[in-house]
Protein backbone atom coordinates (compact mmCIF):
# COMPACT_ATOMS: atom_id res chain seq x y z
CA UNK A 1 0.00 0.00 0.00
CA UNK A 2 2.65 2.20 0.91
CA UNK A 3 4.72 1.26 -2.26
CA UNK A 4 1.86 2.35 -4.58
CA UNK A 5 1.48 5.92 -3.01
CA UNK A 6 5.11 6.64 -3.45
CA UNK A 7 4.61 5.28 -6.85
CA UNK A 8 1.67 7.17 -7.69
CA UNK A 9 3.79 10.60 -5.08
CA UNK A 10 6.52 10.49 -7.78
CA UNK A 11 4.64 9.69 -10.51
CA UNK A 12 2.31 13.05 -10.06
CA UNK A 13 5.76 14.72 -8.70
CA UNK A 14 7.49 14.01 -12.23
CA UNK A 15 4.15 15.50 -14.32
CA UNK A 16 3.54 18.43 -12.57
CA UNK A 17 7.30 19.22 -12.91
CA UNK A 18 6.65 18.56 -16.49
CA UNK A 19 3.69 20.51 -16.79
CA UNK A 20 4.50 23.75 -14.54
CA UNK A 21 8.23 23.61 -15.51
CA UNK A 22 8.85 25.70 -12.26
CA UNK A 23 12.60 28.25 -13.51
CA UNK A 24 12.03 27.19 -17.63
CA UNK A 25 14.30 23.70 -15.86
CA UNK A 26 14.15 20.94 -18.07
CA UNK A 27 11.68 17.71 -17.35
CA UNK A 28 13.99 15.31 -17.06
CA UNK A 29 15.50 17.73 -14.28
CA UNK A 30 12.15 15.86 -12.00
CA UNK A 31 12.29 12.83 -13.82
CA UNK A 32 15.34 11.29 -13.47
CA UNK A 33 15.40 11.78 -10.01
CA UNK A 34 11.76 10.47 -9.28
CA UNK A 35 13.41 6.81 -11.16
CA UNK A 36 16.08 7.19 -8.57
CA UNK A 37 13.72 7.04 -5.86
CA UNK A 38 11.22 4.74 -7.17
CA UNK A 39 14.64 2.60 -7.88
CA UNK A 40 16.09 3.42 -4.13
CA UNK A 41 12.58 2.30 -2.49
CA UNK A 42 12.62 -0.84 -4.15
CA UNK A 43 9.16 -0.39 -6.10
CA UNK A 44 11.19 -1.74 -9.26
CA UNK A 45 14.18 -4.12 -9.03
CA UNK A 46 17.24 -3.03 -10.69
CA UNK A 47 17.56 -5.95 -13.34
CA UNK A 48 13.73 -4.38 -14.57
CA UNK A 49 15.65 -1.24 -14.68
CA UNK A 50 18.05 -2.37 -17.02
CA UNK A 51 15.67 -4.34 -18.80
CA UNK A 52 13.08 -1.15 -19.42
CA UNK A 53 16.20 1.04 -20.50
CA UNK A 54 17.48 -1.56 -22.72
CA UNK A 55 13.77 -2.13 -24.45
CA UNK A 56 13.30 1.91 -24.33
CA UNK A 57 16.59 2.59 -25.74
CA UNK A 58 16.13 2.04 -29.35
CA UNK A 59 13.14 3.82 -29.52
CA UNK A 60 14.52 6.77 -28.13
CA UNK A 61 17.58 6.39 -30.26
CA UNK A 62 14.84 6.24 -33.17
CA UNK A 63 12.98 9.60 -31.14
CA UNK A 64 16.49 11.79 -30.87
CA UNK A 65 17.76 10.42 -34.91
CA UNK A 66 13.92 11.74 -36.35
CA UNK A 67 14.12 15.22 -34.23
CA UNK A 68 17.47 15.97 -35.89
CA UNK A 69 15.80 15.07 -39.37
CA UNK A 70 13.13 17.12 -39.11
CA UNK A 71 15.16 19.96 -38.09
CA UNK A 72 17.51 19.32 -40.89
CA UNK A 73 14.89 19.17 -43.32
CA UNK A 74 13.86 22.82 -42.15
CA UNK A 75 17.60 24.20 -42.28
CA UNK A 76 17.08 23.21 -45.86
CA UNK A 77 14.14 24.78 -46.25
CA UNK A 78 11.85 22.25 -47.02
CA UNK A 79 9.22 23.42 -45.12
CA UNK A 80 9.50 26.96 -45.85
CA UNK A 81 9.33 26.53 -48.91
CA UNK A 82 5.99 23.83 -48.87
CA UNK A 83 4.21 27.21 -47.60
CA UNK A 84 5.13 29.04 -50.64
CA UNK A 85 3.75 26.37 -52.33
CA UNK A 86 0.37 25.83 -50.78
CA UNK A 87 0.47 29.95 -49.86
CA UNK A 88 0.49 30.14 -53.84
CA UNK A 89 -1.65 27.24 -55.15
CA UNK A 90 -4.40 28.82 -52.62
CA UNK A 91 -5.05 31.65 -54.51
CA UNK A 92 -6.40 33.95 -50.97
CA UNK A 93 -8.85 31.55 -50.94
CA UNK A 94 -9.07 30.50 -47.55
CA UNK A 95 -10.94 27.65 -47.91
CA UNK A 96 -8.40 26.16 -50.16
CA UNK A 97 -5.69 26.80 -48.38
CA UNK A 98 -7.46 24.77 -45.39
CA UNK A 99 -7.57 21.46 -48.01
CA UNK A 100 -3.68 22.23 -48.63
CA UNK A 101 -2.75 22.64 -44.93
CA UNK A 102 -4.53 19.53 -44.05
CA UNK A 103 -2.88 17.62 -46.64
CA UNK A 104 0.50 19.14 -45.76
CA UNK A 105 0.24 18.48 -41.96
CA UNK A 106 -1.16 15.22 -42.17
CA UNK A 107 2.12 14.42 -44.52
CA UNK A 108 4.70 16.27 -42.33
CA UNK A 109 3.15 14.66 -39.15
CA UNK A 110 3.16 10.73 -40.15
CA UNK A 111 6.71 11.07 -42.16
CA UNK A 112 8.64 13.41 -39.73
CA UNK A 113 6.35 13.57 -36.09
CA UNK A 114 4.08 15.31 -35.03
CA UNK A 115 6.56 17.56 -33.11
CA UNK A 116 7.78 18.73 -36.76
CA UNK A 117 4.22 19.67 -37.31
CA UNK A 118 3.76 21.83 -34.13
CA UNK A 119 7.35 22.98 -33.96
CA UNK A 120 8.02 23.91 -37.46
CA UNK A 121 5.33 23.46 -39.18
CA UNK A 122 3.15 25.75 -37.58
CA UNK A 123 4.70 28.61 -37.92
CA UNK A 124 4.88 28.45 -41.54
CA UNK A 125 1.56 27.89 -42.10
CA UNK A 126 1.13 31.30 -40.03
CA UNK A 127 3.23 33.15 -41.75
CA UNK A 128 1.04 31.94 -45.36
CA UNK A 129 -1.95 32.22 -44.22
CA UNK A 130 -1.38 35.95 -42.83
CA UNK A 131 1.15 36.74 -45.78
CA UNK A 132 -2.38 36.08 -48.29
CA UNK A 133 -4.38 37.93 -46.08
CA UNK A 134 -6.51 35.50 -44.48
CA UNK A 135 -7.82 34.46 -41.05
CA UNK A 136 -5.22 32.17 -39.93
CA UNK A 137 -7.07 30.56 -37.14
CA UNK A 138 -8.59 27.53 -38.59
CA UNK A 139 -5.28 26.92 -40.47
CA UNK A 140 -3.45 27.06 -36.85
CA UNK A 141 -6.30 24.45 -35.02
CA UNK A 142 -5.45 22.26 -38.33
CA UNK A 143 -2.11 21.80 -37.29
CA UNK A 144 -3.03 21.32 -33.81
CA UNK A 145 -5.41 18.52 -34.58
CA UNK A 146 -3.53 16.97 -37.45
CA UNK A 147 -0.26 16.82 -35.43
CA UNK A 148 -2.50 14.09 -33.31
CA UNK A 149 -5.21 12.66 -35.76
CA UNK A 150 -2.35 12.53 -38.52
CA UNK A 151 0.28 10.76 -36.43
CA UNK A 152 -1.89 7.20 -37.07
CA UNK A 153 0.19 6.25 -40.40
CA UNK A 154 3.34 5.21 -39.19
CA UNK A 155 5.70 4.05 -36.41
CA UNK A 156 7.61 7.33 -37.08
CA UNK A 157 4.77 9.89 -36.72
CA UNK A 158 4.01 9.97 -32.87
CA UNK A 159 6.40 8.87 -30.03
CA UNK A 160 3.51 7.16 -28.54
CA UNK A 161 3.61 4.86 -31.68
CA UNK A 162 7.32 4.42 -31.39
CA UNK A 163 6.93 3.07 -27.85
CA UNK A 164 3.98 0.87 -28.87
CA UNK A 165 5.66 -0.52 -32.34
CA UNK A 166 8.14 -2.81 -30.69
CA UNK A 167 5.72 -3.91 -28.29
CA UNK A 168 3.27 -4.77 -31.05
CA UNK A 169 5.47 -7.29 -32.88
CA UNK A 170 4.66 -5.45 -36.59
CA UNK A 171 6.93 -4.96 -39.03
CA UNK A 172 6.66 -1.18 -40.23
CA UNK A 173 4.97 -2.12 -43.48
CA UNK A 174 2.44 -3.96 -41.83
CA UNK A 175 2.42 -1.09 -39.33
CA UNK A 176 1.55 1.06 -41.89
CA UNK A 177 -1.27 -1.24 -44.29
CA UNK A 178 -3.26 -1.67 -40.91
CA UNK A 179 -3.12 2.02 -39.89
CA UNK A 180 -3.63 3.79 -43.35
CA UNK A 181 -7.12 3.02 -43.82
CA UNK A 182 -8.11 4.90 -40.33
CA UNK A 183 -5.72 7.56 -40.88
CA UNK A 184 -7.30 8.54 -43.81
CA UNK A 185 -10.67 8.15 -42.42
CA UNK A 186 -10.04 9.96 -39.03
CA UNK A 187 -8.64 13.07 -41.31
CA UNK A 188 -11.36 13.22 -43.25
CA UNK A 189 -14.10 13.39 -40.37
CA UNK A 190 -11.58 16.30 -39.20
CA UNK A 191 -11.74 18.12 -42.12
CA UNK A 192 -15.79 18.25 -42.35
CA UNK A 193 -16.08 19.08 -39.12
CA UNK A 194 -13.45 21.62 -39.57
CA UNK A 195 -15.47 23.49 -42.94
CA UNK A 196 -18.38 23.82 -40.59
CA UNK A 197 -17.33 25.05 -37.52
CA UNK A 198 -15.18 27.53 -39.01
CA UNK A 199 -17.41 28.53 -41.70
CA UNK A 200 -17.15 32.01 -41.02
CA UNK A 201 -13.49 32.21 -41.16
CA UNK A 202 -13.36 30.71 -44.11
CA UNK A 203 -15.89 32.43 -46.27
CA UNK A 204 -14.10 35.49 -47.00
CA UNK A 205 -11.55 35.47 -49.77
CA UNK A 206 -9.04 38.21 -49.31
CA UNK A 207 -7.69 40.41 -52.03
CA UNK A 208 -4.41 39.54 -52.01
CA UNK A 209 -1.81 42.01 -49.65
CA UNK A 210 1.34 41.08 -50.68
CA UNK A 211 2.06 40.23 -54.57
CA UNK A 212 2.77 36.78 -54.33
CA UNK A 213 6.39 35.42 -54.08
CA UNK A 214 8.41 33.90 -56.58
CA UNK A 215 8.66 30.27 -55.35
CA UNK A 216 12.12 29.63 -54.11
CA UNK A 217 14.27 27.06 -55.57
CA UNK A 218 12.97 23.48 -54.49
CA UNK A 219 15.38 21.62 -51.73
CA UNK A 220 15.17 19.02 -54.35
CA UNK A 221 18.47 17.02 -52.08
CA UNK A 222 16.67 17.32 -48.94
CA UNK A 223 13.14 16.17 -50.67
CA UNK A 224 15.24 13.39 -52.18
CA UNK A 225 16.80 12.37 -48.77
CA UNK A 226 13.68 11.98 -46.72
CA UNK A 227 11.82 10.33 -49.95
CA UNK A 228 14.78 7.70 -49.79
CA UNK A 229 14.55 7.54 -45.67
CA UNK A 230 10.95 7.15 -45.76
CA UNK A 231 11.60 3.86 -48.51
CA UNK A 232 14.56 2.70 -46.33
CA UNK A 233 12.43 2.16 -43.29
CA UNK A 234 10.03 -0.41 -45.14
CA UNK A 235 13.12 -1.68 -47.28
CA UNK A 236 15.47 -2.26 -44.33
CA UNK A 237 13.23 -3.76 -41.73
CA UNK A 238 12.68 -7.13 -43.13
CA UNK A 239 16.49 -7.48 -43.40
CA UNK A 240 16.92 -6.59 -39.61
CA UNK A 241 17.60 -2.97 -39.80
CA UNK A 242 16.16 -1.26 -36.98
CA UNK A 243 14.72 2.18 -38.77
CA UNK A 244 16.32 4.01 -36.32
CA UNK A 245 19.35 2.81 -38.19
CA UNK A 246 17.70 4.08 -40.95
CA UNK A 247 16.66 7.74 -39.78
CA UNK A 248 20.29 8.14 -38.39
CA UNK A 249 21.49 7.48 -42.08
CA UNK A 250 18.99 9.74 -43.28
CA UNK A 251 20.03 12.68 -41.14
CA UNK A 252 22.97 11.88 -41.98
CA UNK A 253 22.79 12.68 -45.13
CA UNK A 254 21.13 15.84 -44.62
CA UNK A 255 23.75 16.91 -42.32
CA UNK A 256 26.89 16.39 -44.30
CA UNK A 257 26.74 19.51 -46.57
CA UNK A 258 26.20 22.21 -43.34
CA UNK A 259 28.85 20.49 -41.46
CA UNK A 260 31.07 20.58 -44.04
CA UNK A 261 30.58 24.73 -44.18
CA UNK A 262 30.12 25.37 -40.47
CA UNK A 263 31.42 22.02 -38.42
CA UNK A 264 31.09 23.65 -35.08
CA UNK A 265 28.34 25.95 -35.14
CA UNK A 266 25.92 23.13 -37.15
CA UNK A 267 27.59 20.18 -34.59
CA UNK A 268 26.40 22.24 -31.73
CA UNK A 269 22.46 22.79 -33.07
CA UNK A 270 22.20 18.89 -34.17
CA UNK A 271 23.01 18.32 -30.34
CA UNK A 272 20.20 20.34 -29.73
CA UNK A 273 17.66 19.37 -32.21
CA UNK A 274 18.58 15.52 -30.84
CA UNK A 275 17.07 16.68 -27.47
CA UNK A 276 18.63 14.76 -25.21
CA UNK A 277 16.78 16.17 -22.29
CA UNK A 278 13.79 14.76 -23.80
CA UNK A 279 15.19 12.08 -24.28
CA UNK A 280 16.46 11.77 -20.53
CA UNK A 281 13.00 12.17 -19.60
CA UNK A 282 11.47 9.26 -21.83
CA UNK A 283 13.82 7.24 -19.92
CA UNK A 284 12.69 8.09 -16.42
CA UNK A 285 9.04 8.17 -17.03
CA UNK A 286 9.40 4.86 -18.46
CA UNK A 287 10.81 3.71 -15.03
CA UNK A 288 8.41 5.41 -13.20
CA UNK A 289 5.52 4.46 -14.77
CA UNK A 290 6.84 1.04 -13.97
CA UNK A 291 6.52 1.36 -10.90
CA UNK A 292 3.22 2.14 -11.36
CA UNK A 293 2.39 -0.28 -13.45
CA UNK A 294 3.75 -3.40 -11.18
CA UNK A 295 1.21 -2.38 -8.51
CA UNK A 296 -2.44 -2.55 -7.36
CA UNK A 297 -3.26 0.62 -9.84
CA UNK A 298 -1.54 -1.17 -13.13
CA UNK A 299 -3.72 -4.31 -11.95
CA UNK A 300 -7.40 -1.87 -11.69
CA UNK A 301 -5.97 -0.52 -15.57
CA UNK A 302 -4.90 -4.56 -16.45
CA UNK A 303 -8.90 -5.28 -15.20
CA UNK A 304 -10.04 -2.37 -17.48
CA UNK A 305 -8.44 -3.62 -20.83
CA UNK A 306 -10.52 -5.60 -23.11
CA UNK A 307 -9.84 -9.00 -23.43
CA UNK A 308 -10.83 -9.91 -27.35
CA UNK A 309 -10.35 -7.63 -30.37
CA UNK A 310 -13.67 -7.53 -31.64
CA UNK A 311 -15.10 -3.88 -32.69
CA UNK A 312 -16.24 -3.55 -29.02
CA UNK A 313 -12.70 -4.68 -27.19
CA UNK A 314 -11.08 -2.61 -29.92
CA UNK A 315 -13.11 0.73 -29.05
CA UNK A 316 -13.36 -0.14 -25.22
CA UNK A 317 -9.48 -0.17 -25.44
CA UNK A 318 -9.43 3.17 -27.90
CA UNK A 319 -11.95 5.26 -25.01
CA UNK A 320 -9.65 4.22 -22.41
CA UNK A 321 -6.55 5.14 -23.92
CA UNK A 322 -8.07 8.60 -24.90
CA UNK A 323 -9.20 8.68 -21.21
CA UNK A 324 -5.70 8.22 -19.63
CA UNK A 325 -4.28 9.77 -22.29
CA UNK A 326 -6.58 13.11 -20.94
CA UNK A 327 -6.14 12.82 -17.66
CA UNK A 328 -2.10 12.42 -17.40
CA UNK A 329 -0.72 13.36 -21.28
CA UNK A 330 -0.38 10.40 -23.57
CA UNK A 331 2.81 9.50 -23.02
CA UNK A 332 2.70 7.97 -19.51
CA UNK A 333 -0.96 6.46 -20.76
CA UNK A 334 1.12 4.92 -23.48
CA UNK A 335 4.02 3.89 -21.54
CA UNK A 336 1.12 2.48 -18.90
CA UNK A 337 -1.35 1.09 -21.40
CA UNK A 338 1.19 -0.77 -24.07
CA UNK A 339 2.96 -3.38 -22.13
CA UNK A 340 -0.62 -4.73 -20.80
CA UNK A 341 -2.27 -4.90 -24.56
CA UNK A 342 1.00 -6.03 -25.90
CA UNK A 343 -0.07 -9.32 -26.60
CA UNK A 344 -2.30 -8.57 -28.77
CA UNK A 345 -1.59 -6.43 -31.92
CA UNK A 346 -5.07 -5.24 -32.45
CA UNK A 347 -5.55 -4.06 -29.06
CA UNK A 348 -1.76 -2.24 -29.50
CA UNK A 349 -3.24 -0.01 -32.58
CA UNK A 350 -6.61 0.83 -30.70
CA UNK A 351 -4.68 2.10 -28.09
CA UNK A 352 -2.89 3.95 -30.10
CA UNK A 353 -5.69 5.33 -31.68
CA UNK A 354 -6.90 6.18 -28.47
CA UNK A 355 -4.05 7.71 -27.16
CA UNK A 356 -2.91 9.65 -30.55
CA UNK A 357 -6.47 11.21 -31.18
CA UNK A 358 -7.33 11.29 -27.36
CA UNK A 359 -5.25 14.51 -26.89
CA UNK A 360 -7.55 16.77 -29.31
CA UNK A 361 -9.88 17.31 -26.77
CA UNK A 362 -8.22 19.16 -24.13
CA UNK A 363 -5.51 20.33 -26.71
CA UNK A 364 -3.02 21.41 -24.72
CA UNK A 365 -2.15 17.16 -23.76
CA UNK A 366 -4.23 16.72 -20.59
CA UNK A 367 -6.36 18.35 -17.98
CA UNK A 368 -3.24 19.27 -15.97
CA UNK A 369 -1.84 21.37 -18.27
CA UNK A 370 -5.55 23.21 -19.19
CA UNK A 371 -5.70 24.07 -15.58
CA UNK A 372 -2.47 25.28 -15.04
CA UNK A 373 -2.39 27.67 -18.64
CA UNK A 374 -5.66 29.13 -17.29
CA UNK A 375 -3.60 29.51 -13.60
CA UNK A 376 -0.77 31.38 -15.59
CA UNK A 377 -3.57 33.67 -18.12
CA UNK A 378 -5.71 34.87 -14.86
CA UNK A 379 -3.46 37.49 -15.05
CA UNK A 380 -3.51 38.58 -19.05
CA UNK A 381 -5.95 38.63 -21.78
CA UNK A 382 -7.38 35.03 -20.68
CA UNK A 383 -7.85 33.46 -24.35
CA UNK A 384 -11.21 31.12 -23.83
CA UNK A 385 -10.85 27.71 -23.62
CA UNK A 386 -14.46 27.65 -24.98
CA UNK A 387 -13.44 27.45 -28.62
CA UNK A 388 -10.95 24.75 -28.41
CA UNK A 389 -12.88 22.34 -25.91
CA UNK A 390 -15.62 22.92 -28.33
CA UNK A 391 -13.77 21.61 -31.29
CA UNK A 392 -12.63 18.58 -28.91
CA UNK A 393 -15.74 18.08 -28.45
CA UNK A 394 -16.99 17.51 -31.92
CA UNK A 395 -14.10 15.96 -33.64
CA UNK A 396 -12.22 13.33 -30.42
CA UNK A 397 -15.34 10.91 -30.59
CA UNK A 398 -16.11 11.30 -33.83
CA UNK A 399 -12.43 10.62 -34.78
CA UNK A 400 -12.62 7.64 -32.12
CA UNK A 401 -15.79 5.72 -33.66
CA UNK A 402 -14.46 6.35 -37.12
CA UNK A 403 -11.14 5.24 -36.30
CA UNK A 404 -11.98 2.35 -34.50
CA UNK A 405 -14.49 1.41 -36.92
CA UNK A 406 -11.22 1.42 -39.90
CA UNK A 407 -9.11 -0.05 -38.15
CA UNK A 408 -11.64 -3.28 -37.31
CA UNK A 409 -12.19 -3.75 -40.98
CA UNK A 410 -8.42 -2.86 -41.52
CA UNK A 411 -7.80 -6.10 -39.43
CA UNK A 412 -9.76 -7.97 -41.50
CA UNK A 413 -8.77 -7.02 -44.86
CA UNK A 414 -5.14 -6.98 -44.17
CA UNK A 415 -4.95 -9.42 -41.40
CA UNK A 416 -2.02 -10.35 -38.74
CA UNK A 417 1.13 -11.76 -39.18
CA UNK B 1 -17.48 63.02 -36.67
CA UNK B 2 -15.15 60.62 -35.18
CA UNK B 3 -15.44 57.02 -37.70
CA UNK B 4 -14.04 53.48 -36.08
CA UNK B 5 -13.57 51.43 -38.89
CA UNK B 6 -13.53 47.70 -37.81
CA UNK B 7 -10.84 46.00 -40.28
CA UNK B 8 -11.27 42.57 -40.30
CA UNK B 9 -9.39 39.91 -42.76
CA UNK B 10 -11.15 39.40 -45.91
CA UNK B 11 -14.23 41.77 -45.34
CA UNK B 12 -12.17 45.04 -44.65
CA UNK B 13 -12.24 46.53 -48.37
CA UNK B 14 -15.92 47.03 -48.67
CA UNK B 15 -15.35 49.31 -44.82
CA UNK B 16 -12.65 51.07 -46.11
CA UNK B 17 -14.80 52.09 -49.46
CA UNK B 18 -18.38 53.27 -47.89
CA UNK B 19 -16.04 54.86 -45.09
CA UNK B 20 -13.80 56.94 -48.04
CA UNK B 21 -17.58 59.45 -48.84
CA UNK B 22 -18.38 59.43 -45.09
CA UNK B 23 -17.95 63.40 -43.70
CA UNK B 24 -15.29 62.20 -41.05
CA UNK B 25 -12.97 64.72 -38.86
CA UNK B 26 -11.27 61.62 -37.55
CA UNK B 27 -11.07 58.29 -38.57
CA UNK B 28 -9.57 55.18 -36.53
CA UNK B 29 -9.13 52.29 -38.63
CA UNK B 30 -9.27 48.87 -35.86
CA UNK B 31 -7.96 45.88 -36.47
CA UNK B 32 -8.23 43.10 -33.72
CA UNK B 33 -5.80 39.84 -33.23
CA UNK B 34 -8.12 37.14 -32.24
CA UNK B 35 -6.42 35.90 -28.87
CA UNK B 36 -7.83 33.00 -29.65
CA UNK B 37 -5.45 32.21 -32.86
CA UNK B 38 -2.62 32.67 -30.31
CA UNK B 39 -3.66 29.66 -28.13
CA UNK B 40 -4.25 27.71 -31.39
CA UNK B 41 -0.61 27.81 -32.12
CA UNK B 42 0.60 27.66 -28.76
CA UNK B 43 -1.48 25.42 -27.14
CA UNK B 44 -0.63 22.84 -29.79
CA UNK B 45 3.47 23.48 -28.14
CA UNK B 46 2.04 22.75 -24.78
CA UNK B 47 0.53 19.58 -25.39
CA UNK B 48 4.03 18.04 -26.14
CA UNK B 49 5.25 17.12 -22.97
CA UNK B 50 8.95 16.91 -22.01
CA UNK B 51 9.61 18.56 -24.94
CA UNK B 52 11.13 21.96 -22.85
CA UNK B 53 9.30 24.13 -25.13
CA UNK B 54 8.55 27.47 -24.00
CA UNK B 55 5.84 29.54 -25.72
CA UNK B 56 6.79 30.55 -28.87
CA UNK B 57 6.85 34.68 -29.26
CA UNK B 58 7.41 34.54 -33.08
CA UNK B 59 3.69 33.56 -33.30
CA UNK B 60 2.32 36.46 -31.32
CA UNK B 61 5.31 38.73 -33.92
CA UNK B 62 3.62 37.12 -37.15
CA UNK B 63 0.42 38.37 -35.98
CA UNK B 64 1.52 41.58 -35.29
CA UNK B 65 3.51 42.17 -38.17
CA UNK B 66 0.45 40.91 -40.54
CA UNK B 67 -1.99 43.44 -38.57
CA UNK B 68 0.34 46.41 -39.08
CA UNK B 69 0.34 45.57 -42.94
CA UNK B 70 -3.16 45.07 -43.29
CA UNK B 71 -3.53 48.62 -41.52
CA UNK B 72 -1.23 49.59 -43.64
CA UNK B 73 -3.48 48.33 -46.63
CA UNK B 74 -6.20 49.80 -45.52
CA UNK B 75 -5.14 53.16 -45.00
CA UNK B 76 -3.45 53.09 -48.30
CA UNK B 77 -6.95 52.67 -50.03
CA UNK B 78 -8.77 55.21 -47.49
CA UNK B 79 -6.10 57.82 -48.56
CA UNK B 80 -6.22 59.58 -45.80
CA UNK B 81 -4.30 60.00 -42.55
CA UNK B 82 -6.21 57.73 -39.78
CA UNK B 83 -5.31 56.65 -35.95
CA UNK B 84 -4.57 53.17 -36.11
CA UNK B 85 -5.65 50.75 -33.23
CA UNK B 86 -4.04 48.03 -33.09
CA UNK B 87 -5.16 45.67 -30.75
CA UNK B 88 -5.66 41.70 -29.31
CA UNK B 89 -8.02 39.81 -27.36
CA UNK B 90 -11.29 39.09 -27.60
CA UNK B 91 -11.95 40.88 -31.09
CA UNK B 92 -15.91 41.85 -30.25
CA UNK B 93 -15.09 42.84 -26.60
CA UNK B 94 -12.14 45.15 -27.81
CA UNK B 95 -14.05 46.19 -30.76
CA UNK B 96 -16.98 47.71 -28.63
CA UNK B 97 -14.01 49.15 -26.04
CA UNK B 98 -12.34 50.91 -28.77
CA UNK B 99 -15.94 52.45 -29.79
CA UNK B 100 -16.81 54.31 -26.18
CA UNK B 101 -16.00 58.03 -27.76
CA UNK B 102 -16.61 56.98 -31.59
CA UNK B 103 -20.26 58.69 -33.18
CA UNK B 104 -20.31 55.85 -36.22
CA UNK B 105 -18.41 52.49 -36.32
CA UNK B 106 -18.64 51.10 -40.00
CA UNK B 107 -18.16 47.27 -39.70
CA UNK B 108 -19.58 44.12 -42.51
CA UNK B 109 -21.07 41.41 -42.05
CA UNK B 110 -19.06 38.28 -41.48
CA UNK B 111 -21.82 35.63 -41.45
CA UNK B 112 -22.92 32.52 -43.92
CA UNK B 113 -24.62 34.77 -46.81
CA UNK B 114 -25.14 32.31 -48.93
CA UNK B 115 -28.15 31.87 -46.70
CA UNK B 116 -30.09 35.06 -45.70
CA UNK B 117 -30.96 34.88 -42.25
CA UNK B 118 -30.07 35.25 -38.29
CA UNK B 119 -26.69 33.74 -39.34
CA UNK B 120 -25.90 35.80 -42.38
CA UNK B 121 -24.59 38.34 -38.96
CA UNK B 122 -21.31 35.76 -37.41
CA UNK B 123 -21.43 35.67 -33.23
CA UNK B 124 -18.72 38.30 -33.26
CA UNK B 125 -20.32 41.05 -35.56
CA UNK B 126 -23.58 40.37 -33.63
CA UNK B 127 -22.00 40.84 -30.46
CA UNK B 128 -20.73 44.66 -31.76
CA UNK B 129 -23.78 45.07 -33.11
CA UNK B 130 -25.99 44.86 -29.79
CA UNK B 131 -23.52 46.47 -27.87
CA UNK B 132 -21.62 49.61 -29.56
CA UNK B 133 -22.19 52.26 -27.88
CA UNK B 134 -22.82 54.42 -31.26
CA UNK B 135 -24.51 54.62 -34.41
CA UNK B 136 -23.09 51.66 -36.66
CA UNK B 137 -22.68 51.09 -40.19
CA UNK B 138 -23.30 47.41 -41.46
CA UNK B 139 -22.05 46.62 -44.93
CA UNK B 140 -22.15 43.96 -47.65
CA UNK B 141 -18.73 42.47 -48.35
CA UNK B 142 -19.75 42.22 -51.89
CA UNK B 143 -22.99 44.47 -53.41
CA UNK B 144 -26.20 43.74 -51.51
CA UNK B 145 -28.54 40.84 -52.43
CA UNK B 146 -31.44 41.17 -55.07
CA UNK B 147 -35.15 42.04 -54.04
CA UNK B 148 -35.62 38.34 -55.26
CA UNK B 149 -33.82 37.24 -52.52
CA UNK B 150 -36.87 38.01 -50.11
CA UNK B 151 -38.75 34.90 -49.44
CA UNK B 152 -42.42 35.01 -49.66
CA UNK B 153 -44.54 36.32 -46.96
CA UNK B 154 -45.64 33.26 -44.53
CA UNK B 155 -48.67 31.57 -45.57
CA UNK B 156 -51.42 32.59 -43.15
CA UNK B 157 -55.05 30.05 -44.01
CA UNK B 158 -57.83 31.83 -44.75
CA UNK B 159 -60.46 32.17 -42.32
CA UNK B 160 -63.81 31.01 -43.55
Amino acid sequence: MVNTAVGLLVLAGVLGFAVARPRGLPEAAAALPGAAVVVAAGLVPWHEVRAEVAALAPTVGFLAAVLVLAHLADEHGVFAYAGTLVGAASRGSPQRLLRLVFVLASVVTAVLSLDATVVLLTPIVLATATGIGVRPKPHLYACGHLANTGSLLLPVSNLTNLLAFTASGLGFTRFAALMVLPWLAVITVEYVIFRRMFALDLTATAPPLTPARRSAHPPWYAIGVLVVTLAGFALAEPVGVHPAWVAAVGAAALAVPRLARKPLGEAGRLVRAANLPFCAFVFGLGVVVQAVRSGPVGDLVDHLVPGDTGLLGLLAAALLAAVLANLVNNLPATLMLVPLVAHSPGLVLAVLIGVNIGPNLTYVGSLATLLWRQVLHTRDHSPGIGEFLRLGIVTVPACLLVGVGTLWASLHLVGLP
Amino acid sequence: MKIVIWVTEGTWTACVDAARDLPADHTVLLHVIDADSIEAAEGARAGLLGRGLADNTATTGTLTAAQARLLDAAEARLGRPTQREARHGRPEREVVAACTTADLLVLARDGDRGRLGPRSIGPHTRFVIDHAPCRVLLLWPEPPPGLETMPPPPHRPRRA
